[in-house]
């Protein structure tokens, strides 16, 4: 079986992101950039999977600009076989995004897809159910814990109750939660490794994945502000004093 | 005019309070221009009738859908999307809750019916443009959806005061269920260690705990705490991946977001992941032995201080 895995660049998790001051977007110079949080633990969550002996390849696939070929070579770094860079230069929103996945998949042919349950930077937390619909297979969104039978998955699910298992017949899209691994560190001689396994690039246009009519469709966002900061606060030096300040707000 | 669905969510034959807030949400949509409001319930057996009164009792609703079906025993995006997308032709706008479940199903239903979503409404600026946060809530942006395509998107739940709910004035329909359902995704079970308290996602008091409680023996300062104060008990998510408390008390960009009167956080640094799920809250309470820890540039009242002194003289003076 072949896995295919998705990983998006994305600002760093520990960078402070700050919009520009022209309320045009967020700061993007100088800053460093990564693999997204949940992509890396889906790729970990591949390798596994492979090592475990139940899949034979991974494949990772970035859409994007050329950058987001650094985060295919640190990828193919951490273990992944292949890498497709699926190249455009529109930032792609969730349905054209499924929509491009979706024709890359008629090439592949994977038996599991896994991808982030959300993107750090727009947060959408969409392209994984969309891609599963379009594809017409199972999805299971927010895993914490994935099991592989002959033929199926079975996996946890974080949902707000608790955890919900659900079992999939493959193929089936997967999408992860921050609990399911921990992802392993590279190692300079993997990045030495990673610069001889095949890196592909494709232009999103030659996969024919009809996304031109999403054009007149795609939601657009402007006026990008910072948040209100919530301010006036007080420090208070003792216990007597904190629960003096609670009652005289009414709150205990 | 526009014509707003809403999909309810529901557990134990009860609806969900996020349902309530999405109606809200809803509401201040067809406020622009004399919309309509309908909230389908998807459920089986006998829940099906009880919950469609429980929506129809929801100020603001002018019809409920009842579909009722053995196949909505447990709700799996599967089998909802597509009804969903069938019903999509009579209607504006279809919103869900942010919730696990509207996050699980509504995107599905979306690419059905071939829009994208706008995910996490926090405010409404017209029919069809919205407030969200973006970057974990480090920018908030205007969305704007073009004329002509229909509106999916998902309510920000803490952004929303739950709709008051008082005499049962929607109209109830029954429909049939109208979509295929593929057999490829089988429930098997829900595990939920679900405490006795009240309900983290709708408490007007959290108290919550951090890595610095260092294990789940010492949480149960936490909990008797909560427990005193009639509040939920809440976690970063640092001491929820050390296992001192199940994931479902996990607060912020990806556990809960939550909007109680009043937070109170006990040896949490206040990292932006967490910050974006409590940044509605009433008062927000921080105890960190670090003076200059982040969670105090959002406190409403910041004790510097080891919380292991703290919380037992919180006790004794609150009791
Ligand atoms: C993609 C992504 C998503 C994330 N989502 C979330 C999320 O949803 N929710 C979340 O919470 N985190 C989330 N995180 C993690 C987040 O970045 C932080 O790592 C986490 O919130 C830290 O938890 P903490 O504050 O408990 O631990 P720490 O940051 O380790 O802070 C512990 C604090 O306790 C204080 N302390 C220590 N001992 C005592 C004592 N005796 N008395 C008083 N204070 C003491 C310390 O001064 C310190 O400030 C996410 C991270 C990523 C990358
Ligand atoms: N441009 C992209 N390149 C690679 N993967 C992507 C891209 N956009 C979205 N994804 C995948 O889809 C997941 C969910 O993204 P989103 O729906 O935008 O929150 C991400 O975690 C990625 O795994």
């Amino acid at each position: 079986m072949k896995i295919l895995v998705l990983v998006k660049r994305v600002i760093d998790y520990n960078v402070r992101v700050r919009v520009k001051s022209d309320a045009s977007g967020v700061e993007t110079d100088g800053v460093k950039m990564s693999i997204n949080p949940f992509d890396e633990i889906a790729l970990e969550e591949a390798l596994r999977l492979r090592e475990a002996g139940h899949a034979e390849e991974v494949l990772v696939v970035s859409m994007g600009s050329e950058a987001c070929q650094q985060q295919l070579r640190t990828a193919l770094a951490m273990g992944a076989d292949r890498a497709i860079h699926l190249a455009t230069d529109d930032a792609l929103q969730p349905l054209s995004a499924a929509r491009v996945i979706k024709a890359l998949i008629e090439r592949e042919q994977p038996g599991i897809v896994l991808l982030g349950k959300q993107a750090i930077d727009n947060d959408n937390n969409q392209t994984g159910q969309m891609l599963a619909a379009l594809w017409q297979r199972p999805q299971a969104t927010n895993a914490a814990k994935v099991e592989l039978a002959d033929g199926s998955v079975r996996v946890t699910r974080e949902v707000d109750d608790g955890l919900e298992v659900l079992e999939l017949q493959l193929p089936a899209v997967i999408t992860t939660d921050l609990r399911l691994n921990t992802p392993r560190f590279v190692k300079l001689p993997d990045i030495m490794k990673a610069k001889k396994k095949p890196l592909d690039v494709l232009a999103i246009t030659e996969l024919q994945a009809d996304i031109d009519a999403d054009a007149e469709q795609a939601l657009q966002i402007s006026d990008w502000q910072a948040p209100p900061k919530r301010g006036g606060g007080i420090k208070v030096d003792s216990v007597d004093a904190l629960v003096a300040e609670l009652k005289s707000r009414g709150l205990v | 005019m526009s014509k707003i669905l809403v999909l309810a969510e529901h557990g134990n034959g009860e609806l969900a309070a996020a349902t309530a807030k999405t109606v809200s949400c809803a509401a201040a949509i067809a406020e622009h221009n004399q919309g309509s409001i309908d909230v389908v319930v998807f459920a089986a057996g006998d829940a099906a009738a009880a919950l469609a009164q429980q929506a129809a009792a929801l100020q603001g609703v002018a019809r409920v859908l009842c579909c009722q079906h053995d196949d909505f025993a447990h709700p799996l995006a599967a089998h909802l999307a597509p009804e969903l997308a069938a019903l999509a032709g009579d209607y504006s706008h279809i919103l869900a809750p942010s919730s696990m479940y509207g996050k699980d199903v509504l995107p599905r239903a979306a690419a059905l019916i071939g829009v994208n979503q706008v995910s996490e409404v926090m405010a409404v600026l017209g029919e069809r443009e919205f407030k969200r946060p973006l970057y974990a809530g480090a920018a908030i942006v205007r969305v704007s959806v073009p004329a002509g395509v229909t509106v999916v998107a998902t309510a920000r739940t803490a952004s929303w005061a739950a709709a008051e709910s008082g005499a049962v004035s929607a109209e109830i329909v029954s429909i049939d269920a109208q979509a295929e359902h593929p057999a490829h995704t089988r429930y098997v079970e829900t595990i939920s260690e679900g405490g006795d308290g009240p309900d983290l996602a709708t408490a007007n008091i959290v108290v919550s705990g951090g890595r610095a409680l260092a294990s789940s023996d010492n949480f149960d300062l936490v909990y008797k705490l909560a427990k005193q104060l009639g509040a939920a008990v809440g976690a970063s998510r640092a001491a929820v991946d050390a296992g001192y408390v199940p994931n479902e008390l996990q607060v912020g960009q990806t556990g809960k977001i939550i909007a109680p009167d009043l937070y109170m956080c006990f040896g949490i640094s206040g990292a932006i992941q967490h910050l974006t799920g409590i940044k509605d809250a009433g008062t927000i309470v921080a105890v960190n032995k670090d003076a200059d820890a982040p969670i105090f540039d959002v406190a409403d009242i910041g004790l510097v201080g080891d919380l292991f002194e703290v919380i037992p003289a919180l006790q004794e003076k609150l009791a």
